[in-house]
């Protein structure tokens, strides 16, 4: 962003990777195969790089308030300095809070998720998704995320992005606005789950396993890993993928 | 005679639950002021009230259970009507005084009747499920006795409603006057013992409805059921907007402001306002927000929250059903002191004596149990207040979560990575090594 704006150029859209896509071995994957998937499609797109900062999410869902606003109000400081208008990020809670808690704080911003992103490619026609390619009759199922579903009503996207792969969608019997937590979140990621007898993302992968699904797609960076945890745990990695849906796109037009 | 007792026992079942109300209402002024109801959007809440209220659209997610609860619902609509009616006549000594209206009065009675019929097949197929069925939400730990005996004697009081006011209409039939309005149920008892005159019979189940209707309305704010009152504001006053959104509190906006500004960070703070720093969120009951109580008045039990908790789901502690119980009994306990001392205190503590923080820290915030509660109660919010007074005024965290915190303070990630390796991701982009 910063040598855009010595240039005195202005990107079409603000990619906000987030800590697990900038920090996370497994997603760092995922914020790459987006990245390609923009420049694809020609647009023009910025990082804030070492200039970005985690949004706050944790701290504030573990009740820091304070630590939250810090980070928001020193966020929205960089970003406002920049001009920034539209946002796309592939973590479902920085987008939830940039989108639904920034604007408290002076922060107002058009916020995309990717999975809104890439449908909208896709029905403009600009990202073609060769259906027949890698994945055609592949069995997938899709993991709703709490943040994109229940808390922004988005579940359709991710869907009709995975409808152009041209495989064998199958949902779980726990689905759209039904759908089971991972367990990761309100920071439950960074933490030891509480005493019980079993650990969420057991009972969610154990679900989708019973589908016999080759791949199970998520959107979100924190799901990923409970969910490849969770396949883990059964011993499955070898036979079922845990991927995101950048990946899948990505792939599927040899990216 | 009659007219004379039915004023008394009106002006005295009304002036109780006049009392009642005053008595709650005074329980809400010791909440948090700040957060009073902001009418906006009143055709989006009014829309939404018809579909989860009026329509039952979030109960009817369980299909058969639902419809039962949706028949009752309505039926209490359709009969309210009649009630009305029998509290006129009582009053001014008229008889069936909304038969003027003709053709009408048909569609009232008749609904009525056909209503009367399916809430009384609901509620014995209710009680069949408490008691023979028993689904694993009914007898969750939280699910006391009283509680549960509470649902009991609603549904029987139910029962007796709708007996009484089918005696009345069997009566009425068979009184040697003239018939207004239709009765295709009652009729069909009525019919088969023609020729008796049922006057006293009508009378007395005239008497025992009403009674039983003025008592319905005194147990309610007593009981769990006071839903059958709340709900609908419940769902009108509902927080509207994305339910993942969390509020920003604005007492902490100013103390980050101060603290953001070099000009203030480090100077004294201006005399006189150091005097009153608020608690940060909720420790005891009379730091939640008005909505917090009034959905803990609101909530009827019914336990779907819970059923769909993963927390819950997979053995731990956490019940959302239980926060709201125990919000209610808390203020049960310490209400009345408060009204008459603000700063009474019997040494306990919503948060720790009540609600565990085992229980706080199981949830994911997944909001499972607002999208499923059907009275639009929101869970995931009072969490986090409480989360808040554990955090911000007494630093009682999870060791990781603490972690988590100073990472993200000293290198503004949740994780222990330098923020100058935030973009190292591209370095793969260059070598080709995917």
């Amino acid at each position: 962003m910063a040598e855009l704006k010595a240039k005195g150029e202005e990107p079409e859209v603000l990619f906000w990777v987030g800590c697990a896509g900038a920090f996370d071995g497994r997603y760092k994957k995922v914020t790459r195969d987006f990245t390609k998937i923009l420049d694809h499609v020609g647009i023009k797109y910025a990082v804030l790089g070492t200039e970005e900062s985690c949004t706050g999410d944790p701290a504030k869902r573990a009740g820091n308030e304070f630590l939250f606003q810090m980070q928001a109000m020193s966020n929205i400081e960089i970003l406002n300095g920049y001009n920034v208008k539209k946002i796309v990020t592939a973590c479902p809670h920085c987008f939830n809070t940039l989108k639904n808690e920034y604007p408290d704080l002076g922060g107002d911003y058009e916020v995309i998720h990717h999975s809104e992103f890439l449908q909208q490619l896709i029905n403009d026609g600009k990202l073609v998704v060769k259906g027949g390619g890698e994945f055609k009759g592949k069995k997938i199922t899709f993991h709703d995320s709490c943040y994109l579903g229940r808390s922004n009503n988005i579940y359709e996207a991710p869907r009709e992005v995975l409808e152009t792969l041209d495989a064998d969608l199958v949902e779980m019997k726990r689905c759209r606005s039904k759908g089971l937590c991972c367990g990761a979140g309100g920071a439950q990621m960074f933490k030891e789950p509480e005493p019980g007898n079993k650990d969420v993302n057991i009972e969610r992968t154990e679900e989708a396993l019973g589908l016999n699904p080759e791949v199970i797609a998520t959107a979100c960076p924190f799901c990923m890993t409970m969910m490849g945890d969770g396949v883990k745990h059964f011993e499955k990695e070898d036979s079922v993928k845990v991927m995101d849906i950048a990946e899948l796109v990505a792939k599927s037009n040899n990216l | 005679m009659q007219q004379l007792i039915f004023i008394i026992v009106t002006v005295l079942s009304f002036g109780f639950f006049g009392y009642t109300v005053f008595r709650i209402l005074s329980y809400f002024k010791l909440t948090k002021e700040h957060a009073y109801p902001t009418l906006d959007n009143i055709g989006e809440r009014i829309t939404h009230t018809l579909l989860v209220a009026f329509g039952q659209s979030k109960i009817l997610k369980k299909p058969v259970a639902g419809l039962l609860h949706a028949l009752v619902y309505w039926g209490f609509l359709v009969i309210t009507v009649g009630t009305l009616e029998m509290i006129i006549d009582g009053l001014f000594g008229t008889q069936r005084i909304l038969s003027r209206l003709g053709g009408i009065y048909d569609v009232v009675t008749i609904s009525g009747e056909v209503f009367a019929a399916l809430i009384i097949i609901s509620c014995v197929i209710f009680l069949i499920r408490r008691y023979i069925v028993k689904p694993k939400r009914f007898t969750a730990p939280e699910m006391k006795p009283s509680s549960r005996m509470d649902a009991t004697v609603i549904l029987s009081m139910i029962l007796l409603l709708m007996f009484s006011l089918l005696g009345m209409n069997i009566g009425y039939l068979n009184n040697g006057g003239e018939i207004h309005g239709s009765f295709p149920i009652s009729n069909m008892f009525a019919s088969s013992i023609a020729g008796m005159n049922l006057h006293t019979f009508e009378i007395v189940n005239w008497w025992i409805h009403i009674s039983l209707v003025f008592i319905f309305l005194n147990v309610l704010p007593y009981s769990k059921h006071f839903h059958v009152i709340l709900a609908v504001p419940n769902v009108f006053l509902e927080r509207l907007g994305p339910k993942g959104r969390l509020n920003s509190m604005e007492s902490v906006t100013k103390e980050v402001k101060l603290m953001m500004n070099p000009d203030t960070a480090f100077a004294p703070p201006p005399e006189g306002e150091q005097a009153e720093i608020p608690r940060f969120g909720v420790k005891d009951i009379e730091d939640v927000s008005w909505k917090t109580l009034m959905d803990s008045y609101t909530c009827t039990e019914c336990g779907r929250c819970t059923d769909v908790c993963p927390a819950n789901i997979t053995g731990k502690l956490l019940s959302p059903r239980k926060l709201y119980i125990d919000a209610r009994q808390r203020m049960k306990d310490k209400g009345d002191a408060l009204i008459k001392d603000s700063s009474y205190s019997d040494g306990k503590f919503l948060v720790g004596d009540y609600i565990t923080e085992e229980e706080l820290w199981a949830c994911t915030t997944c909001g499972a149990c607002m999208e499923e509660c059907p009275v639009d109660i929101n869970h995931v919010p009072f969490i986090i207040d409480m989360r808040r007074s554990l955090v911000m005024e007494e630093s009682k965290a999870p060791a990781s979560i603490n972690m988590m915190m100073t990472n993200i303070e000293n290198n503004g990630a949740p994780w222990q990575f330098s923020a100058s390796d935030r973009m190292n991701w591209a370095d793969e982009l260059f070598t080709n090594d995917e």
